[in-house]
């Protein structure tokens, strides 16, 4: 113990390790601090934990639709919309017509996992600082959000529900009802959550003007998504870049603004979430009122899968940010390369440089509040 | 100090409209089901665990070659001619003994990409979720209904009956090749035959050339 | 009752004496864990515990006492050993020996000592201490980390709570719990509010709500509990402790808890003092309204930790050196002034 202190000491400076056990590390990521005191001097994530070799298994996997279900398990909260991104890059190289049904139904999942996401990210975050009732709140909504995929997809986590030009399987009967009625009872739970936890002064006072991330080094890092929104930029690829279906919807992108805070803190990033889940009931409304009632989901799927040689690179806006699939085709059966860019993973790295100087408190908020999910950073 | 009072009456009044939302789920109802007395009802569709129908299975292997994980163990014995295995419910005729079909449930991710291909569709998920084992060797589900003999002797039957049918090839090979000959020896003879006729006349041919 | 006892056998009256609170905490320990499940379910929309003994798992805690006592006793090997074993004792020592001057009912008092308060006060000091030990001693950077944070918290917040008893003090008159408690008899005050301090002068409301602040953070309840604060530090000083050491510190834990809502419900809230005047009464109900009013407050606490998120360590200081500690004190002098005019 002496010895160790001491050792310390001489440099004033203590490095400590946090993680990859550790309640509030989001899973496995270890992140190595180097203190004075409660201060941070430098942090460094060290990540790998969960690496499962997803680009590599891409390539082997004699089949273009059998890595779908291994981007379910990139971002294992988010599965449906790291389908999405990867059928759409497969329909874009085949040059598909996606069915209409298939369409609604697919934005109507994506947006339903969204708020699930978000739901859990906002959980958590309150978790980090020391609110376990919010998280438990929010678990009980994201429940029903999964029952309700259960239901149409048969699983609750990882779905594989998207295939190529179309479903796995058609929704159930009471899709439509079920729906709307989540729609409708989810709503005020929002506004309970921000009684709750997003306008409590206490936690106000961890977030805003802690982790500020201003929107040049965000778009240094590459930031995207609720971060890089949360610094006040309006970009989300939904409307930006539009894919699928989702120029037919009318919805707006919540920013930050710093209204309680710096612009670009921890509060805003959240904030943004919180207010995105509540653009993404509107879409699920106006998606519900548009999608046809008949129609095959199954019928322009292809039997086989065979891209002509090129390459493509398609982005979409998950929970977390953009998420890109680059992938090259040699005109055989599988993948020449498969490369995904992870939010997570360009979240994370900038991680140093909004932490720097901030006290180890504050680094549970800022880890909490870009919201990684280390099966997306390994990958 | 003015700015303070009124900083500490936000934080009091935030505080206590938490409060206030906390005290009303503790009166309110609660979601928790109490596992083993209640049970969710799983829907129709779940996937929670691969169920074949034997009865159904033609033996097509496509299941195995569409599963992403390998965790389906397929191993077919043509049936010999002298049985019918007669057809599935689908219609489909079935030739072949299904000597083994594992699925190691421990492998299965639950992609259901296995499920579609299946021409009968006697592959499919059931919602069966409580299906925990001390030993893992006991999640593989073995789905063949052949006895461990009855295997033996399908295998036996298959192996005498492609022996036979070798020894069959081999015997029309042979036969084949003994007409073959037969009748190549004749067309030699026969060309010998001919030959010889024609032979007397060209050397007498050559022979006036060389004269 | 001690003056009897005290003729058959000193000893054995002592030792009845010490036995009573001791009594008391493990009982109030082992229903107060399995409540704070409860409340934290309930809170949650869950259940909380349901399967040990029937009822609601009323017999939760015992059966976690039983698992905890049965568990190794892991030591880590770089651990300052005696430092180690000794913190989880002397922090419940302290916390037990505090109850000695907590009159439970009219007829009960651990010691009728003239310095109660100043004595409860001094004694818990130590509990700082033993967490000090526990997080150094672990040799673990989490539990030192957690040491550090809870002596600064403590001794900070000793300050305003001191200064929140001064003033009721000031109006009662006496360090002596018991005496406090006997002036707040009867129900005189407006015609029909009882007696009790906190209804005697305005600026004791005031003083109330400060007290209540400042023992949520010496207790490390939410939104204070940066000591032990999960998701930070692990478990801070706690990190290293397994088995029946870390029981142990739960137990104090929770004493302190009841110790501190105890001393709000002598000071502020008439004590063992029937809300309704002498109805219901006696020794006997006085023990049952003593204890409830001290249960109410811990409820309280219990709801707020369900509720909030936690400060972080420096606005921990903040609240407590540039709010509490100016506040209790001009409290002071108000309460002081209210006397001397009225």
């Amino acid at each position: 113990m002496m010895e160790v202190i001491s050792k310390d000491t001489g440099k004033r400076e203590m490095v400590i390790n946090m993680g990859p056990q550790h309640p509030s590390t989001h899973g496995v990521l270890r992140l190595e601090l180097v203190l004075d005191g409660e201060v941070i001097k430098e942090a460094e994530p060290n990540i790998g934990y969960l690496h499962r070799c997803f680009e590599k298994y891409a390539e082997l996997m004699d089949d273009y639709a059998k890595v779908i279900p291994y981007t379910d398990r990139m971002d294992y909260v988010s599965a449906i919309n790291q389908e999405h991104g990867y059928v759409i890059a497969l329909e874009r190289m085949l040059e598909l017509e996606v069915p209409e049904r298939v369409e609604y139904i697919r934005v109507i999942m994506a947006e339903l996992q969204r708020i699930a996401s978000h739901l859990l990210g906002i959980g958590a975050f309150g978790l980090d600082l020391g609110a376990f009732t919010p998280f438990l709140y929010c678990f009980t909504e994201r429940e029903k959000i999964l029952d309700i995929f259960e239901r149409a997809t048969g699983a609750r986590l990882l779905y594989n529900y998207f295939a190529v030009a179309g479903l796995m399987r058609d929704v159930h009967p009471e899709f439509k009802t079920e729906t709307s009625d989540f729609v409708k009872t989810f709503r005020p739970k929002i506004k309970e959550l921000n009684d709750l936890l997003s306008y409590n002064s206490i936690f106000i006072k961890r977030t805003a003007n802690i982790g500020v991330l201003p929107e040049k080094v965000a778009f240094n890092y590459g930031a995207s998504g609720p971060v890089l929104r949360g610094s006040g930029v309006k970009w989300d690829l939904r409307k930006n870049d539009p894919y699928s279906i989702y120029d037919r919807f009318d919805f707006e992108i919540p920013v930050g603004s710093g209204e309680l805070g710096t612009l670009g803190d921890c509060w805003d990033r959240y904030i943004v979430r919180v207010r995105e889940m509540e653009q993404s009931l509107r879409i699920i409304e106006q998606a519900l009122d548009g999608m046809p009632d008949e129609g095959d989901v199954m019928a322009a799927i292809p039997k086989r899968i065979r891209p002509k040689e090129g390459e493509i690179y398609t982005r979409t806006e998950t929970p977390r940010g953009e998420l890109g699939y680059y992938i090259i085709s040699d005109k055989s059966a599988s993948a020449f390369r498969v490369k995904a860019r992870a939010p997570s993973f360009v979240h994370l790295s900038m991680l140093p440089a909004i932490s720097k100087g901030s006290l180890i408190a504050d680094m549970v908020a800022i880890v909490g509040s870009i919201d990684i999910v280390l099966g997306e950073v390994d990958r | 100090m003015r700015n303070a009072v009124k900083q500490s009456w936000i934080t009091f009044k935030s505080i206590f409209t938490g409060m206030g939302v906390t005290i009303r789920h503790f009166f309110g109802p609660t979601v928790t089901l109490q596992y083993p007395d209640e049970r969710m009802e799983l829907p129709k569709g779940a996937r929670a665990r691969l169920f074949v129908n034997i009865d159904d299975c033609i033996g097509c292997n496509l299941c195995a070659r569409a599963c992403p994980v390998n965790c389906i163990d397929i191993e077919t014995v043509a049936a010999t001619q002298d049985v019918d295995l007669g057809k599935t419910s689908t219609g489909n005729p079935k030739r072949f003994w299904l000597t083994r079909f594992n699925i190691d449930m421990a492998k299965c991710m639950y992609c259901d990409l296995c499920v579609h291909p299946c021409p009968t569709n006697c592959i499919y998920m059931v919602p069966e979720y409580e299906y925990s084992e001390y030993d893992r060797s006991n999640l593989v589900y073995h789905f063949s209904n052949l006895e461990p003999d009855m295997v033996a002797e399908v295998k036996e039957k298959a192996e005498l009956e492609a022996e036979q049918k070798k020894r069959d090839r081999e015997e029309m090979m042979r036969k084949k090749a003994e007409e073959k000959a037969k009748k190549e020896m004749e067309e030699k003879k026969k060309a010998e035959e001919k030959s010889e006729a024609t032979s007397d006349d060209k050397p007498a041919n050559d022979k006036q050339g060389e004269e | 009752m001690t003056e009897y006892l005290t003729n058959i056998n000193p000893v054995a009256a002592i030792l009845i004496h010490a036995a009573i609170p001791l009594t008391i905490i493990l009982v109030y320990a082992l229903v107060a864990i399995w409540g704070e499940r409860k409340i934290a379910g309930f809170i949650q929309d869950r259940l909380g515990p349901m399967r040990v003994g029937g009822w609601h798992g009323w017999a939760q805690s015992i059966a976690d006492l039983l698992k905890l006592i049965q568990k190794e006793d892991i030591i880590p090997t770089d651990a300052s050993r005696f430092l180690f074993k000794f913190a989880p004792f002397m922090m419940f020592a302290a916390s037990y020996a505090a109850f000695a001057v907590i009159p439970f009912s009219s007829a009960y008092i651990g010691s009728m000592v003239n310095i109660g308060v100043f004595y409860l006060l001094a004694v818990t000091s130590v509990l700082t201490l033993s967490v000090i030990m526990a997080g150094w001693a672990s040799n673990n950077k989490w539990s030192l980390l957690g040491g550090m944070r809870s002596a600064a918290q403590m001794v900070s917040y000793e300050v305003p709570t001191i200064a929140t008893v001064l003033t009721v003090i000031l109006v009662a008159g006496s360090l002596n719990l018991m005496t406090v408690t006997e002036m707040q008899a009867g129900n005189d005050t407006l015609g029909f509010l009882p007696n009790w301090l906190i209804f005697q002068n305005p600026f004791l409301i005031s003083a109330f709500i400060i007290f209540f602040i400042s023992i949520l953070a010496e207790s490390h309840r939410v939104p204070f509990d940066l000591p032990e604060s999960e998701s930070e530090l692990v478990a801070g000083y706690q990190t290293e402790y397994s088995g029946m050491r870390w029981a142990m510190f739960m137990l104090a834990e929770y004493a302190d808890m009841l110790l501190l809502s105890l001393l709000g419900a002598v000071l502020f809230f008439g004590g063992w003092n029937s809300p309704f005047g002498d109805f219901m009464g006696g020794p006997l109900w006085g023990y049952f309204w003593f204890m409830l009013k001290g249960l109410l407050l811990v409820f309280v606490m219990m709801w707020i930790r369900w509720t909030l998120p936690r400060y972080r360590v420096d606005q921990l200081m903040h609240i407590c050196w540039s709010i509490l500690i100016p506040l209790s004190f001009i409290n002071l002098v108000l309460t002081a002034l209210w006397e001397v005019i009225f």
